[in-house]
Protein backbone atom coordinates (compact mmCIF):
# COMPACT_ATOMS: atom_id res chain seq x y z
CA UNK A 1 0.00 0.00 0.00
CA UNK A 2 1.82 3.04 -1.18
CA UNK A 3 -0.84 5.43 -2.38
CA UNK A 4 -0.07 9.11 -1.89
CA UNK A 5 -2.85 9.37 0.68
CA UNK A 6 -1.23 6.72 2.81
CA UNK A 7 2.17 8.30 2.55
CA UNK A 8 0.68 11.51 3.79
CA UNK A 9 -1.14 9.85 6.64
CA UNK A 10 1.99 8.00 7.67
CA UNK A 11 3.79 11.30 8.02
CA UNK A 12 1.14 13.02 10.07
CA UNK A 13 -0.27 10.14 12.11
CA UNK A 14 -0.85 10.27 14.95
CA UNK A 15 -2.41 13.58 14.01
CA UNK A 16 -3.04 16.10 16.70
CA UNK A 17 -6.78 15.93 16.58
CA UNK A 18 -9.63 17.68 18.27
CA UNK A 19 -8.86 21.17 16.97
CA UNK A 20 -9.43 22.93 13.71
CA UNK A 21 -9.60 20.95 10.47
CA UNK A 22 -10.51 17.68 12.11
CA UNK A 23 -13.38 15.35 11.50
CA UNK A 24 -15.52 14.25 14.43
CA UNK A 25 -16.52 10.71 13.81
CA UNK A 26 -20.01 11.08 15.23
CA UNK A 27 -22.39 9.84 14.11
CA UNK A 28 -23.37 12.18 12.70
CA UNK A 29 -20.05 13.19 11.17
CA UNK A 30 -19.05 16.75 11.91
CA UNK A 31 -16.05 18.78 10.83
CA UNK A 32 -14.35 21.44 12.91
CA UNK A 33 -13.92 24.35 10.49
CA UNK A 34 -12.93 27.16 12.84
CA UNK A 35 -11.36 27.10 16.30
CA UNK A 36 -12.51 29.53 19.00
CA UNK A 37 -9.69 32.02 18.29
CA UNK A 38 -10.72 32.56 14.69
CA UNK A 39 -14.38 32.72 15.61
CA UNK A 40 -13.82 35.42 18.24
CA UNK A 41 -11.61 37.25 15.76
CA UNK A 42 -14.26 36.95 13.08
CA UNK A 43 -17.03 38.31 15.26
CA UNK A 44 -15.01 41.26 16.50
CA UNK A 45 -14.39 42.08 12.86
CA UNK A 46 -18.02 41.51 11.94
CA UNK A 47 -19.42 43.67 14.73
CA UNK A 48 -16.92 46.41 13.89
CA UNK A 49 -17.89 46.26 10.23
CA UNK A 50 -21.59 46.51 11.02
CA UNK A 51 -21.02 49.48 13.36
CA UNK A 52 -18.84 51.15 10.73
CA UNK A 53 -21.46 50.53 8.11
CA UNK A 54 -24.20 52.14 10.21
CA UNK A 55 -22.14 55.11 11.38
CA UNK A 56 -20.61 55.60 7.94
CA UNK A 57 -23.93 55.48 6.11
CA UNK A 58 -25.26 58.07 8.56
CA UNK A 59 -22.59 60.47 7.32
CA UNK A 60 -22.89 59.32 3.70
CA UNK A 61 -26.46 60.28 2.91
CA UNK A 62 -28.71 62.78 4.72
CA UNK A 63 -31.67 60.40 4.60
CA UNK A 64 -29.67 58.05 6.85
CA UNK A 65 -28.43 60.72 9.27
CA UNK A 66 -30.98 59.52 11.84
CA UNK A 67 -28.74 56.47 12.36
CA UNK A 68 -26.42 58.74 14.37
CA UNK A 69 -29.00 58.48 17.17
CA UNK A 70 -27.93 54.85 17.66
CA UNK A 71 -24.52 56.13 18.73
CA UNK A 72 -25.84 58.98 20.86
CA UNK A 73 -25.78 61.77 18.26
CA UNK A 74 -23.72 63.15 15.42
CA UNK A 75 -20.71 64.21 17.49
CA UNK A 76 -20.28 60.73 18.99
CA UNK A 77 -20.79 59.09 15.61
CA UNK A 78 -18.08 61.35 14.17
CA UNK A 79 -15.42 60.43 16.73
CA UNK A 80 -16.32 56.80 17.23
CA UNK A 81 -16.39 55.82 13.54
CA UNK A 82 -12.63 56.10 12.94
CA UNK A 83 -11.79 54.31 16.19
CA UNK A 84 -14.01 51.38 15.25
CA UNK A 85 -12.15 51.43 11.96
CA UNK A 86 -8.88 50.99 13.80
CA UNK A 87 -10.31 48.04 15.74
CA UNK A 88 -11.54 46.46 12.53
CA UNK A 89 -8.23 46.97 10.80
CA UNK A 90 -6.24 45.11 13.46
CA UNK A 91 -8.89 42.49 14.01
CA UNK A 92 -9.17 41.73 10.30
CA UNK A 93 -5.45 41.54 9.74
CA UNK A 94 -4.94 39.10 12.61
CA UNK A 95 -7.47 36.95 10.79
CA UNK A 96 -5.79 37.69 7.47
CA UNK A 97 -2.43 36.45 8.72
CA UNK A 98 -3.98 33.08 9.55
CA UNK A 99 -6.03 32.64 6.39
CA UNK A 100 -4.17 34.18 3.47
CA UNK A 101 -2.28 31.04 2.42
CA UNK A 102 -5.44 29.00 2.10
CA UNK A 103 -6.95 31.79 0.03
CA UNK A 104 -4.29 31.85 -2.66
CA UNK A 105 -5.95 31.20 -6.01
CA UNK A 106 -5.38 27.91 -7.85
CA UNK A 107 -6.53 26.13 -11.02
CA UNK A 108 -9.73 24.85 -9.44
CA UNK A 109 -10.78 28.44 -8.82
CA UNK A 110 -10.59 29.25 -12.52
CA UNK A 111 -12.72 26.23 -13.31
CA UNK A 112 -15.18 27.12 -10.53
CA UNK A 113 -15.48 30.71 -11.64
CA UNK A 114 -16.01 29.70 -15.28
CA UNK A 115 -18.94 27.58 -14.14
CA UNK A 116 -20.52 30.32 -12.02
CA UNK A 117 -23.90 29.40 -13.54
CA UNK A 118 -23.68 25.95 -11.97
CA UNK A 119 -22.62 27.53 -8.69
CA UNK A 120 -25.67 29.75 -8.57
CA UNK A 121 -27.93 26.92 -9.69
CA UNK A 122 -26.50 24.72 -6.91
CA UNK A 123 -25.24 22.04 -9.33
CA UNK A 124 -22.17 21.34 -7.26
CA UNK A 125 -21.75 17.84 -8.62
CA UNK A 126 -20.63 19.47 -11.89
CA UNK A 127 -17.96 21.58 -10.16
CA UNK A 128 -14.40 20.56 -9.32
CA UNK A 129 -13.73 19.24 -5.82
CA UNK A 130 -12.53 22.11 -3.71
CA UNK A 131 -10.22 22.73 -0.79
CA UNK A 132 -11.20 24.74 2.27
CA UNK A 133 -12.20 27.79 0.21
CA UNK A 134 -13.89 28.24 -3.14
CA UNK A 135 -13.17 31.11 -5.54
CA UNK A 136 -16.17 33.07 -4.25
CA UNK A 137 -14.90 32.92 -0.70
CA UNK A 138 -11.42 33.87 -1.89
CA UNK A 139 -12.87 36.81 -3.79
CA UNK A 140 -14.59 38.01 -0.62
CA UNK A 141 -11.39 37.50 1.37
CA UNK A 142 -9.14 39.46 -0.99
CA UNK A 143 -11.84 42.02 -1.72
CA UNK A 144 -12.30 42.71 1.98
CA UNK A 145 -8.54 42.80 2.59
CA UNK A 146 -7.79 45.28 -0.18
CA UNK A 147 -10.78 47.50 0.54
CA UNK A 148 -9.94 47.59 4.25
CA UNK A 149 -6.48 48.87 3.37
CA UNK A 150 -7.97 51.52 1.08
CA UNK A 151 -10.50 52.49 3.76
CA UNK A 152 -8.01 52.76 6.60
CA UNK A 153 -5.58 54.83 4.52
CA UNK A 154 -8.21 57.22 3.16
CA UNK A 155 -9.97 57.22 6.52
CA UNK A 156 -6.86 58.41 8.31
CA UNK A 157 -6.45 61.15 5.70
CA UNK A 158 -9.99 62.32 6.40
CA UNK A 159 -9.66 61.97 10.20
CA UNK A 160 -9.92 65.68 10.96
CA UNK A 161 -9.33 65.45 14.70
CA UNK A 162 -5.82 63.98 14.54
CA UNK A 163 -4.75 64.00 10.92
CA UNK A 164 -6.36 67.17 9.54
CA UNK A 165 -2.92 68.65 8.87
CA UNK A 166 -1.32 65.45 7.53
CA UNK A 167 -2.35 65.92 3.91
CA UNK A 168 -3.47 68.88 1.81
CA UNK A 169 -7.15 69.70 1.40
CA UNK A 170 -7.25 68.66 -2.30
CA UNK A 171 -5.78 65.30 -1.26
CA UNK A 172 -8.35 64.97 1.51
CA UNK A 173 -11.14 65.57 -1.02
CA UNK A 174 -9.88 62.68 -3.12
CA UNK A 175 -9.50 60.57 0.02
CA UNK A 176 -13.14 61.17 0.95
CA UNK A 177 -14.37 60.32 -2.54
CA UNK A 178 -12.31 57.12 -2.62
CA UNK A 179 -13.40 56.32 0.95
CA UNK A 180 -17.09 56.52 -0.02
CA UNK A 181 -16.62 54.46 -3.18
CA UNK A 182 -14.63 51.82 -1.28
CA UNK A 183 -17.31 51.83 1.43
CA UNK A 184 -20.03 51.14 -1.12
CA UNK A 185 -17.91 48.33 -2.57
CA UNK A 186 -17.21 46.74 0.80
CA UNK A 187 -20.88 46.92 1.75
CA UNK A 188 -21.71 45.04 -1.45
CA UNK A 189 -19.08 42.42 -0.62
CA UNK A 190 -20.39 42.25 2.93
CA UNK A 191 -23.90 41.57 1.60
CA UNK A 192 -22.52 38.89 -0.71
CA UNK A 193 -20.68 37.31 2.23
CA UNK A 194 -23.70 37.30 4.53
CA UNK A 195 -26.09 36.17 1.84
CA UNK A 196 -23.82 33.38 0.62
CA UNK A 197 -23.57 32.12 4.19
CA UNK A 198 -27.36 32.13 4.52
CA UNK A 199 -28.09 30.74 1.05
CA UNK A 200 -25.61 27.89 1.51
CA UNK A 201 -27.51 26.20 4.30
CA UNK A 202 -25.44 24.83 7.14
CA UNK A 203 -22.64 27.38 6.75
CA UNK A 204 -23.32 29.67 9.68
CA UNK A 205 -22.60 27.02 12.33
CA UNK A 206 -18.96 27.17 11.14
CA UNK A 207 -18.74 30.60 12.73
CA UNK A 208 -20.99 29.93 15.72
CA UNK A 209 -20.18 26.48 17.09
CA UNK A 210 -17.18 26.14 14.79
CA UNK A 211 -18.44 22.99 13.10
CA UNK A 212 -20.18 22.00 9.90
CA UNK A 213 -21.80 18.69 9.07
CA UNK A 214 -19.84 16.05 7.23
CA UNK A 215 -22.27 16.34 4.34
CA UNK A 216 -21.66 20.10 4.09
CA UNK A 217 -17.92 19.57 3.87
CA UNK A 218 -18.43 16.70 1.41
CA UNK A 219 -20.74 18.75 -0.82
CA UNK A 220 -18.90 22.07 -0.84
CA UNK A 221 -15.25 21.37 0.06
CA UNK A 222 -14.66 17.74 -0.75
CA UNK A 223 -10.94 18.06 -1.30
CA UNK A 224 -10.58 19.61 2.16
CA UNK A 225 -12.68 16.81 3.65
CA UNK A 226 -10.78 14.07 1.85
CA UNK A 227 -7.50 15.60 2.88
CA UNK A 228 -8.47 15.51 6.56
CA UNK A 229 -9.74 11.96 6.23
CA UNK A 230 -6.64 10.91 4.33
CA UNK A 231 -4.35 12.32 6.98
CA UNK A 232 -6.28 10.62 9.73
CA UNK A 233 -7.40 13.83 11.32
CA UNK A 234 -10.36 12.05 12.81
CA UNK A 235 -11.53 12.55 16.36
CA UNK A 236 -11.61 10.62 18.59
CA UNK A 237 -8.53 8.87 17.31
CA UNK A 238 -8.46 5.08 17.57
CA UNK B 1 -36.62 103.93 9.09
CA UNK B 2 -34.73 100.93 10.37
CA UNK B 3 -37.97 99.08 10.98
CA UNK B 4 -39.03 99.22 7.38
CA UNK B 5 -35.71 97.94 6.04
CA UNK B 6 -34.95 94.24 6.09
CA UNK B 7 -31.20 94.72 6.39
CA UNK B 8 -28.80 97.48 7.33
CA UNK B 9 -27.49 99.66 4.52
CA UNK B 10 -24.26 100.64 6.20
CA UNK B 11 -21.99 99.66 9.04
CA UNK B 12 -21.05 103.23 9.81
CA UNK B 13 -24.23 104.65 11.29
CA UNK B 14 -25.11 104.03 14.85
CA UNK B 15 -27.50 101.14 15.38
CA UNK B 16 -31.20 101.70 15.84
CA UNK B 17 -31.98 102.24 19.51
CA UNK B 18 -35.50 100.85 19.55
CA UNK B 19 -35.86 97.10 20.27
CA UNK B 20 -35.93 94.98 17.13
CA UNK B 21 -36.97 91.47 16.32
CA UNK B 22 -34.30 89.42 14.61
CA UNK B 23 -35.11 89.26 10.94
CA UNK B 24 -32.91 86.26 10.08
CA UNK B 25 -35.24 83.43 10.95
CA UNK B 26 -35.73 79.81 9.95
CA UNK B 27 -38.25 81.09 7.39
CA UNK B 28 -35.51 83.04 5.62
CA UNK B 29 -33.35 80.03 4.77
CA UNK B 30 -32.74 79.34 1.10
CA UNK B 31 -30.37 76.43 1.74
CA UNK B 32 -29.91 74.09 4.68
CA UNK B 33 -27.16 71.46 4.74
CA UNK B 34 -28.18 67.81 4.24
CA UNK B 35 -31.80 68.86 3.78
CA UNK B 36 -33.50 68.11 0.48
CA UNK B 37 -36.94 69.56 0.99
CA UNK B 38 -36.68 73.05 2.36
CA UNK B 39 -39.80 75.18 1.97
CA UNK B 40 -39.05 78.26 -0.08
CA UNK B 41 -39.09 81.41 2.01
CA UNK B 42 -42.12 83.66 1.68
CA UNK B 43 -39.99 86.78 1.42
CA UNK B 44 -36.71 87.63 -0.24
CA UNK B 45 -34.39 89.69 1.94
CA UNK B 46 -32.26 92.27 0.19
CA UNK B 47 -28.88 90.67 -0.61
CA UNK B 48 -26.14 92.22 1.49
CA UNK B 49 -22.39 92.31 0.99
CA UNK B 50 -19.18 93.38 2.62
CA UNK B 51 -16.75 95.14 0.35
CA UNK B 52 -13.07 95.10 1.24
CA UNK B 53 -10.98 97.65 -0.60
CA UNK B 54 -7.42 96.38 -0.18
CA UNK B 55 -6.05 99.65 -1.59
CA UNK B 56 -7.45 101.56 1.40
CA UNK B 57 -6.32 99.08 4.05
CA UNK B 58 -3.59 100.29 6.41
CA UNK B 59 -3.12 96.92 8.13
CA UNK B 60 -4.09 98.16 11.60
CA UNK B 61 -5.99 94.95 12.48
CA UNK B 62 -8.84 96.86 14.05
CA UNK B 63 -11.10 94.47 12.14
CA UNK B 64 -9.45 91.49 13.80
CA UNK B 65 -9.81 93.07 17.21
CA UNK B 66 -13.45 93.98 16.57
CA UNK B 67 -14.12 90.42 15.39
CA UNK B 68 -12.58 88.94 18.53
CA UNK B 69 -14.47 91.45 20.64
CA UNK B 70 -17.87 90.90 19.10
CA UNK B 71 -17.64 87.13 18.79
CA UNK B 72 -16.06 86.82 22.23
CA UNK B 73 -13.30 84.51 21.03
CA UNK B 74 -9.91 84.10 22.67
CA UNK B 75 -7.20 83.51 20.10
CA UNK B 76 -3.93 82.43 21.70
CA UNK B 77 -1.25 85.09 21.93
CA UNK B 78 0.84 84.71 18.79
CA UNK B 79 4.54 84.48 18.26
CA UNK B 80 6.48 86.83 15.98
CA UNK B 81 8.14 84.87 13.23
CA UNK B 82 9.18 87.88 11.17
CA UNK B 83 6.05 89.00 9.42
CA UNK B 84 2.95 90.86 10.39
CA UNK B 85 0.31 88.19 9.84
CA UNK B 86 -0.79 87.24 13.31
CA UNK B 87 -2.05 84.71 14.24
CA UNK B 88 -0.35 82.83 11.42
CA UNK B 89 -3.56 81.36 10.11
CA UNK B 90 -7.27 81.50 10.61
CA UNK B 91 -8.27 79.48 13.66
CA UNK B 92 -11.47 78.40 15.35
CA UNK B 93 -10.98 81.54 17.47
CA UNK B 94 -9.91 83.93 14.71
CA UNK B 95 -12.54 84.31 12.00
CA UNK B 96 -10.74 87.00 10.05
CA UNK B 97 -7.09 87.58 9.42
CA UNK B 98 -5.03 90.29 7.76
CA UNK B 99 -2.65 88.50 5.43
CA UNK B 100 0.43 90.55 4.57
CA UNK B 101 2.35 89.94 1.36
CA UNK B 102 5.50 91.70 0.20
CA UNK B 103 5.29 91.70 -3.56
CA UNK B 104 7.69 93.22 -6.05
CA UNK B 105 5.79 94.54 -9.02
CA UNK B 106 7.83 93.34 -12.04
CA UNK B 107 6.63 96.27 -14.15
CA UNK B 108 7.74 99.02 -11.78
CA UNK B 109 10.25 97.14 -9.62
CA UNK B 110 8.47 98.66 -6.65
CA UNK B 111 7.83 96.74 -3.48
CA UNK B 112 4.11 96.63 -2.84
CA UNK B 113 2.84 95.72 0.58
CA UNK B 114 -0.37 93.84 -0.09
CA UNK B 115 -2.76 93.38 2.79
CA UNK B 116 -5.81 91.23 2.37
CA UNK B 117 -8.39 90.67 5.06
CA UNK B 118 -9.06 86.93 4.78
CA UNK B 119 -12.23 85.24 5.99
CA UNK B 120 -15.41 83.60 4.79
CA UNK B 121 -16.50 84.90 1.39
CA UNK B 122 -20.19 83.93 1.86
CA UNK B 123 -20.42 82.25 -1.55
CA UNK B 124 -23.75 82.18 -3.34
CA UNK B 125 -22.94 78.52 -4.04
CA UNK B 126 -21.26 77.47 -0.79
CA UNK B 127 -18.98 74.42 -0.96
CA UNK B 128 -19.07 73.98 2.81
CA UNK B 129 -22.83 73.63 2.78
CA UNK B 130 -22.70 71.20 -0.12
CA UNK B 131 -20.21 68.97 1.69
CA UNK B 132 -21.88 69.09 5.12
CA UNK B 133 -23.51 65.79 6.17
CA UNK B 134 -25.31 67.13 9.25
CA UNK B 135 -28.82 68.47 8.64
CA UNK B 136 -29.00 72.17 9.46
CA UNK B 137 -25.38 72.61 10.55
CA UNK B 138 -24.81 75.08 7.70
CA UNK B 139 -27.52 77.43 6.49
CA UNK B 140 -27.82 80.14 3.87
CA UNK B 141 -30.20 83.06 4.33
CA UNK B 142 -31.94 84.81 1.48
CA UNK B 143 -29.77 87.89 2.09
CA UNK B 144 -26.73 85.78 1.17
CA UNK B 145 -25.21 85.11 4.60
CA UNK B 146 -23.84 81.58 5.05
CA UNK B 147 -23.88 80.65 8.70
CA UNK B 148 -22.78 77.69 10.82
CA UNK B 149 -25.29 76.41 13.37
CA UNK B 150 -23.01 74.94 16.00
CA UNK B 151 -25.67 72.92 17.80
CA UNK B 152 -26.09 70.81 14.67
CA UNK B 153 -22.39 70.52 13.81
CA UNK B 154 -20.81 67.08 14.26
CA UNK B 155 -17.21 68.25 13.74
CA UNK B 156 -16.41 65.99 10.79
CA UNK B 157 -14.50 68.65 8.87
CA UNK B 158 -16.28 68.02 5.55
CA UNK B 159 -16.89 71.79 5.27
CA UNK B 160 -13.11 72.26 5.36
CA UNK B 161 -12.85 69.99 2.32
CA UNK B 162 -15.82 71.60 0.59
CA UNK B 163 -14.63 75.21 0.91
CA UNK B 164 -12.77 76.59 -2.15
CA UNK B 165 -11.17 79.30 0.02
CA UNK B 166 -9.84 77.18 2.92
CA UNK B 167 -11.81 79.05 5.56
CA UNK B 168 -13.59 76.83 8.13
CA UNK B 169 -11.64 75.62 11.15
CA UNK B 170 -12.62 72.88 13.58
CA UNK B 171 -12.27 73.78 17.24
CA UNK B 172 -10.08 71.43 19.26
CA UNK B 173 -12.09 72.47 22.31
CA UNK B 174 -15.65 71.70 21.29
CA UNK B 175 -15.13 69.91 17.94
CA UNK B 176 -17.35 72.24 15.97
CA UNK B 177 -16.64 74.28 12.84
CA UNK B 178 -16.12 78.04 13.05
CA UNK B 179 -15.82 80.87 10.56
CA UNK B 180 -16.94 84.43 9.92
CA UNK B 181 -20.72 84.77 10.31
CA UNK B 182 -20.80 88.12 8.47
CA UNK B 183 -22.05 89.16 11.92
CA UNK B 184 -25.42 87.59 11.12
CA UNK B 185 -26.47 88.34 14.70
CA UNK B 186 -25.77 92.05 14.13
CA UNK B 187 -27.17 92.22 10.60
CA UNK B 188 -30.36 90.56 11.83
CA UNK B 189 -31.02 93.58 14.07
CA UNK B 190 -29.98 96.32 11.70
CA UNK B 191 -26.29 96.66 12.44
CA UNK B 192 -23.36 96.22 10.09
CA UNK B 193 -20.56 93.71 10.74
CA UNK B 194 -18.19 94.52 13.61
CA UNK B 195 -15.09 94.62 11.35
CA UNK B 196 -16.68 97.15 9.01
CA UNK B 197 -17.84 99.21 11.97
CA UNK B 198 -14.31 99.30 13.38
CA UNK B 199 -12.37 99.96 10.17
CA UNK B 200 -10.81 103.44 10.52
CA UNK B 201 -10.27 104.02 6.79
CA UNK B 202 -13.52 102.47 5.60
CA UNK B 203 -11.54 99.94 3.62
CA UNK B 204 -14.31 97.62 4.80
CA UNK B 205 -17.79 98.82 3.95
CA UNK B 206 -21.11 97.08 4.18
CA UNK B 207 -24.50 97.43 2.55
CA UNK B 208 -26.70 95.88 -0.09
CA UNK B 209 -24.79 93.91 -2.66
CA UNK B 210 -26.02 96.27 -5.35
CA UNK B 211 -24.80 99.35 -3.46
CA UNK B 212 -21.44 97.71 -2.78
CA UNK B 213 -20.95 96.96 -6.47
CA UNK B 214 -21.74 100.57 -7.28
CA UNK B 215 -19.37 101.79 -4.59
CA UNK B 216 -16.68 99.48 -5.98
CA UNK B 217 -17.11 100.97 -9.45
CA UNK B 218 -16.19 104.38 -8.11
CA UNK B 219 -13.19 103.03 -6.28
CA UNK B 220 -12.01 101.11 -9.36
CA UNK B 221 -12.33 104.21 -11.56
CA UNK B 222 -10.26 106.11 -9.02
CA UNK B 223 -7.56 103.42 -8.94
CA UNK B 224 -7.45 103.24 -12.73
CA UNK B 225 -7.03 107.01 -12.94
CA UNK B 226 -4.02 106.60 -10.66
CA UNK B 227 -2.27 104.06 -12.84
CA UNK B 228 -3.71 100.74 -11.64
CA UNK B 229 -4.96 99.66 -15.06
CA UNK B 230 -6.00 96.23 -13.86
CA UNK B 231 -7.94 97.37 -10.82
CA UNK B 232 -11.21 95.51 -10.48
CA UNK B 233 -13.86 93.86 -8.37
CA UNK B 234 -13.33 90.32 -7.07
CA UNK B 235 -16.78 88.71 -7.07
CA UNK B 236 -15.89 85.26 -8.47
CA UNK B 237 -18.60 83.81 -10.72
CA UNK B 238 -17.36 80.22 -10.21
CA UNK B 239 -19.10 80.17 -6.82
CA UNK B 240 -22.07 82.22 -8.04
CA UNK B 241 -20.55 85.43 -6.75
CA UNK B 242 -19.77 86.17 -3.13
CA UNK B 243 -21.23 88.31 -0.38
CA UNK B 244 -17.77 89.40 0.65
CA UNK B 245 -16.04 91.12 -2.25
CA UNK B 246 -12.66 92.72 -2.76
CA UNK B 247 -11.52 95.74 -4.67
CA UNK B 248 -8.07 94.66 -5.88
CA UNK B 249 -5.58 97.00 -7.54
CA UNK B 250 -4.24 93.97 -9.43
CA UNK B 251 -7.48 92.12 -10.17
CA UNK B 252 -5.77 90.32 -13.09
CA UNK B 253 -3.68 88.33 -10.58
CA UNK B 254 -5.61 87.71 -7.37
CA UNK B 255 -3.11 84.99 -6.40
CA UNK B 256 -0.54 87.62 -5.37
CA UNK B 257 -2.80 88.54 -2.46
CA UNK B 258 -1.74 85.63 -0.23
CA UNK B 259 -3.04 83.01 -2.67
CA UNK B 260 -6.52 84.36 -3.25
CA UNK B 261 -7.92 81.78 -5.75
CA UNK B 262 -8.01 82.94 -9.36
CA UNK B 263 -11.15 81.04 -10.32
CA UNK B 264 -12.62 79.49 -7.19
CA UNK B 265 -15.34 76.88 -7.56
CA UNK B 266 -16.50 73.84 -5.68
CA UNK B 267 -13.97 71.13 -6.51
CA UNK B 268 -15.13 68.57 -9.09
CA UNK B 269 -14.03 65.88 -6.63
CA UNK B 270 -16.41 67.27 -4.00
CA UNK B 271 -19.17 67.53 -6.60
CA UNK B 272 -18.70 63.86 -7.54
CA UNK B 273 -18.52 62.75 -3.93
CA UNK B 274 -21.64 64.69 -2.94
CA UNK B 275 -23.43 64.13 -6.25
CA UNK B 276 -23.21 60.93 -8.28
CA UNK B 277 -21.49 58.88 -5.59
CA UNK B 278 -24.06 59.67 -2.93
CA UNK B 279 -27.10 58.87 -5.06
CA UNK B 280 -25.69 56.02 -7.16
CA UNK B 281 -24.05 54.47 -4.09
CA UNK B 282 -27.27 54.44 -2.13
CA UNK B 283 -29.18 53.07 -5.13
CA UNK B 284 -26.68 50.25 -5.73
CA UNK B 285 -26.66 49.24 -2.07
CA UNK B 286 -30.45 49.38 -1.92
CA UNK B 287 -30.84 47.25 -5.05
CA UNK B 288 -28.32 44.71 -3.79
CA UNK B 289 -30.13 44.47 -0.45
CA UNK B 290 -33.51 44.11 -2.16
CA UNK B 291 -32.08 41.50 -4.56
CA UNK B 292 -30.70 39.32 -1.81
CA UNK B 293 -33.91 39.53 0.20
CA UNK B 294 -36.01 38.59 -2.84
CA UNK B 295 -33.67 35.72 -3.71
CA UNK B 296 -33.73 34.61 -0.11
CA UNK B 297 -37.52 34.55 -0.09
CA UNK B 298 -38.21 33.11 -3.52
CA UNK B 299 -34.99 31.42 -4.64
CA UNK B 300 -33.92 27.86 -3.87
CA UNK B 301 -31.46 27.49 -1.03
CA UNK B 302 -28.32 25.46 -1.51
CA UNK B 303 -28.99 22.49 0.75
CA UNK B 304 -26.89 19.49 1.71
CA UNK B 305 -28.74 16.29 0.84
CA UNK B 306 -29.12 13.30 3.13
CA UNK B 307 -27.22 11.32 0.55
CA UNK B 308 -24.21 13.63 0.87
CA UNK B 309 -24.24 13.21 4.65
CA UNK B 310 -24.14 9.45 4.12
CA UNK B 311 -21.32 9.74 1.63
CA UNK B 312 -19.34 11.77 4.15
CA UNK B 313 -19.99 9.08 6.76
CA UNK B 314 -18.82 6.36 4.38
CA UNK B 315 -15.72 8.33 3.49
CA UNK B 316 -14.83 8.63 7.16
CA UNK B 317 -15.35 4.93 7.80
CA UNK B 318 -13.30 4.10 4.76
CA UNK B 319 -10.48 6.46 5.70
CA UNK B 320 -10.32 5.09 9.24
CA UNK B 321 -9.99 1.61 7.86
CA UNK B 322 -7.12 2.69 5.65
CA UNK B 323 -5.39 4.47 8.50
CA UNK B 324 -5.70 1.34 10.62
CA UNK B 325 -4.31 -0.79 7.80
CA UNK B 326 -1.38 1.57 7.42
Amino acid sequence: MSTPANTASAKVTPAKVGGEDTIRRGPPVEVVRYGPGKRINHWITAISLILLLISGLAMFHPSLFFLTELFGGGQTTRWIHPWIGVVLFFSFFILFAQLWKLNLPNRDDVQWASQIGDVVAGNEEKLPELGKYNAGQKFIFWGMASLIIVLIVTGIMAWEQYFGQLTSIPTQRIALLVHSLAAVAIILIFMLHVYAAIWTRGTISAMTRGTVTGGWAWRHHRKWFKDMAGRGRIDPAE
Amino acid sequence: MANTMDSPRTAVSNPPVQPMETNLTQRDLIRRSATSELPQPERQLTPVAKLIDVSKCIGCKACQSACVEWNDTNPVIGENVGYYTNPHDLTADMFTLMRFTEWVNPETDNLEWLIRKDGCMHCADPGCLKACPAPGAIVQYSNGIVDFVHDNCIGCGYCVKGCPFNIPRISKADHRAYKCTLCSDRVAVGQGPACAKACPTQAIVFGTKEDMKKHAEGRIADLKSRGYANAGLYDPPGVGGTHVMYVLHHNDKPQIYADLPVDPKISAVVQTWKGATKYAGLAVMGLAAAGTILHGLFGNANRVSKHEEEEAQEAVDHAEKRVEDA
